[in-house]
């Protein structure tokens, strides 16, 4: 469904994605992980355009993301998408947040889109807090909001950018829990994150970067079980210590 | 309408006309940039001292003068000033004046807000060290937020570049008068007026330009 | 100095039928109506330009910046001569607006400098987060600027706008110069036809500081009610 092949990018000299491939196939959790720096958060942002890269491809469903004259926001529409610091649209209310693009980019009727959203909310937990604005609510809720915002526009596939990285400790399960049902119910999802229990619930694969190279691609199994690099091995035992 | 005809602009019309008001422009705005700004400083102390008797003439001058058009100002010192001293003076002194009241009050907030930014800590410093409030202010606050407030201070006075054109209220001959008489007398006024907007426009610009460089350059320092 | 005042000079009649009261206060309509136009000029182009400046288009961003550069740096005084002088001899057919449209287009065009910088500030402040963010649920490039960024933009910078539009009232002043009958204009004559300087100019600065009043206040008013709850605005 997403395949990647070959994406090099650079800001100026500096090369932040270097020959960059690999693929996610319909209803597959890919978890990408590495450490700061490491382009992952570049690279997921290429997968729906909101990065440009310089060479190599994206195709999403048939679609090149970088070919000329391919509709972008069409595209995006598609792909939802998770960002790390919730951005959510301050001014509107968590119900506006959910219907504002259903309506001016599907064209969705405003009751068909308030039926959406409110399913939506109920699935998240979150159905009392319609009426209220983003910065009423924690940040775990904020991110739930975040994911019913993208789910309701339907999307072929989710992108997260690290979801819970910027959450209290206390609020990343509840989060975490929406993702991994979300992963249960068949939904195709690239997830940029530290979590190595949730990649290791529910991930088919783990990729694994380093300096803007994806240096380990393997199922999740091999992953934790047999890392074949030395920085994934390093990466890993730094990380699962918490 | 043909062409725009240049050739009226002679050395004679540059002495004849443009000269004298070019220099009363440069004149009122270096008078009143350095007046506005030894005011203006007396204004942000008198603000910040704490003493009622002090700080409220002080407030009440700042916010009147901020809250009237300046043209109205101009016409007021125009009207008043020849009441004070019992003659009349020329419209370029009472400019003069004018501006130096008026500006004073848009100084005295930039330097409020820069004694406001250093104050705290530094005056705290300089009691430990056993100044006196006075000494404390002259020899380490006000040189501070003086040096802080530099670029501020001067996009200000690029704001007094162009509200000396408003001398106009009261006919003092400054920049715009002399493009204005000389392209009546010549019966050029769009060349005279375009090359009025073109001079200011230099002067304005390479002002605003310099502010930036120097904002770089404090950023650099600090 | 001896000085009594002469409040009954606003009764006098000016000679054309109707007393210096009734003068005062059209006059005070037509600098309200100068600062009114004014304001909206400047807004409509300031927002404008303000956007442009953020676009990632560098073209229409640098065209953009030199507009903001060539209206800020040229005296309101002198652009309005510009307008009502320079530019119907370049144009013709613009001849026969009245000075009232010139002035308003001067002092709107002048504001607008001002206003782009600031909406221009407001936008950048947002940070890149809210543009992806828009873009991500696929909206295009000017649908994030209408319905997210420009919203937001907009409850930031309130309070600097707030003292443009006092500004706004304050320029009209300028308006004088070219004859347009507003308040200062009306010092200017009354006080040359009555002698009564001081009663004249009083009027009229307070009419001034009245106006800029309640455009504080209407702007104050807006302010609360765009206010979001429990958001302070700004970028985090």
């Amino acid at each position: 469904m997403i395949e990647i092949s070959n994406v090099s990018k650079w800001y100026g000299s500096f090369r932040v994605l270097h020959d960059c491939t690999t693929r996610i196939e319909k209803g597959e959790v890919l978890v990408v992980c590495g450490p700061s720096g490491s382009g992952k958060s570049t690279l997921i942002k290429c997968v729906n355009g909101l990065e440009p890269y310089q060479q190599g491809g994206i195709v999403v469903e048939g679609i090149s993301v970088g070919a000329i004259g391919t509709d972008l926001p069409k595209l995006r529409s598609r792909l939802g998408m998770v960002f790390q610091n919730f951005e959510l649209f301050p001014h509107l209310s968590v119900m506006e947040n959910l219907t504002l693009a259903q309506v001016k980019v599907l064209g969705r009727a405003p009751a068909e889109a308030r039926d959406k959203g409110l399913k939506l909310l109920e699935r998240v937990g979150l159905k009392e807090q319609a009426a209220k604005y983003p910065a009423q609510l924690s940040g775990g809720q904020q991110q739930r909001v975040a994911i019913a915002r993208a789910l309701a526009m339907d999307p072929i596939a989710m992108l997260f950018d690290e979801p819970t990285s910027a959450l209290d400790p206390e609020m990343i399960n509840e989060v975490l829990d929406v993702m991994v049902r979300l992963a249960k119910e068949g939904m195709t999802m690239m997830v940029v994150t530290h979590e190595m229990g949730f990649a290791r619930k529910v991930a088919n694969r783990v990729i694994f970067m380093d300096g803007g190279e994806i240096i380990e691609d393997a199922p999740t199994e091999d992953f934790f079980g047999k890392p074949r690099s030395e920085r994934a091995v390093q990466f890993l035992s730094k990380i699962l210590r918490h | 309408m043909g062409a725009l005809d240049l050739s009226f602009f002679t050395w004679d019309l540059v002495t004849g006309y443009l000269l004298k008001g070019f220099v009363f422009s440069i004149y009122l705005t270096l008078i009143a940039m350095s007046g506005g700004i030894l005011f203006g400083t007396v204004l942000a102390l008198m603000r910040l001292s704490g003493r009622r008797w002090l700080v409220y003439p002080a407030a009440g001058y700042v916010n009147t003068m901020r809250s009237i058009p300046l043209v109205m100002v101009i016409l007021w010192f125009f009207l008043l000033i020849p009441f004070v001293i019992g003659r009349p003076l020329g419209a370029e002194w009472s400019a003069v004046i004018t501006f130096t009241a008026f500006e004073c009050a848009f100084y005295s907030e930039i330097m409020r807000a820069g004694i406001q930014s250093v104050a705290l800590g530094q005056a705290a410093a300089g009691s430990a060290l056993g100044l006196t409030y006075g000494q404390t202010m002259r020899l380490i606050v006000l040189p501070q937020a003086f040096r802080n407030m530099l670029p501020v201070l001067l996009t200000q006075t690029i704001v007094l570049v162009q509200d000396t054109s408003l001398v106009y209220a009261i006919g003092a001959y400054d920049l715009l008068k002399g493009f204005e008489t000389a392209g009546k007398n010549f019966n050029r006024p769009v060349e005279a007026y375009l090359a009025a907007a073109l001079l200011y426009f230099v002067i304005c610009y390479a002002l605003s330009y310099s502010v930036k460089r120097l904002h770089t350059r404090i950023a650099v320092v600090r | 100095m001896n000085f009594r005042w002469e409040w009954d000079v606003f009764l006098r009649d000016t000679g054309g039928g109707q007393t210096y009261l009734d003068w005062l206060f059209s006059a005070w309509g037509w600098t309200l109506t100068v600062a009114g136009g004014g304001w909206l000029v400047a807004i409509v182009f300031g927002s404008v330009i303000g956007t442009l400046r953020t676009v990632p288009q560098r073209g229409l961003a640098r065209v953009a910046a030199g507009w903001v550069e060539l209206f800020r740096n040229i005296p309101l005084l002198v652009q309005l001569f510009l307008w009502y002088h320079v530019v119907p001899a370049l144009i013709p057919p613009l001849k026969s607006l009245p000075s009232i449209v010139l002035v308003i287009f001067a002092l709107g065009f002048f504001t607008s400098a001002r206003v782009a910088e600031q909406v221009r500030a407001g936008i950048q402040s947002l940070g890149r987060g809210q543009t992806q963010a828009g873009l991500a649920v696929g909206f295009t490039l000017p649908q994030t600027y209408r319905y997210i960024l420009l919203p937001l933009a907009f409850r930031i910078i309130i309070p600097p706008l707030t003292s443009e539009a006092m500004n706004v009232v304050k320029n009209s002043a300028v308006a004088f110069a070219v004859s347009v009958a507003e308040l200062t204009m009306f010092a200017l004559l009354a006080q040359e036809e009555t002698s009564r300087g001081i009663e004249i100019y009083l009027a009229v600065t307070g009419l001034y500081v009245i106006t800029a009043l309640a455009v504080n206040r209407a702007m104050a008013l807006i302010d609360r009610r765009l206010r979001v709850p429990g958001y302070a605005g700004g970028a985090r």
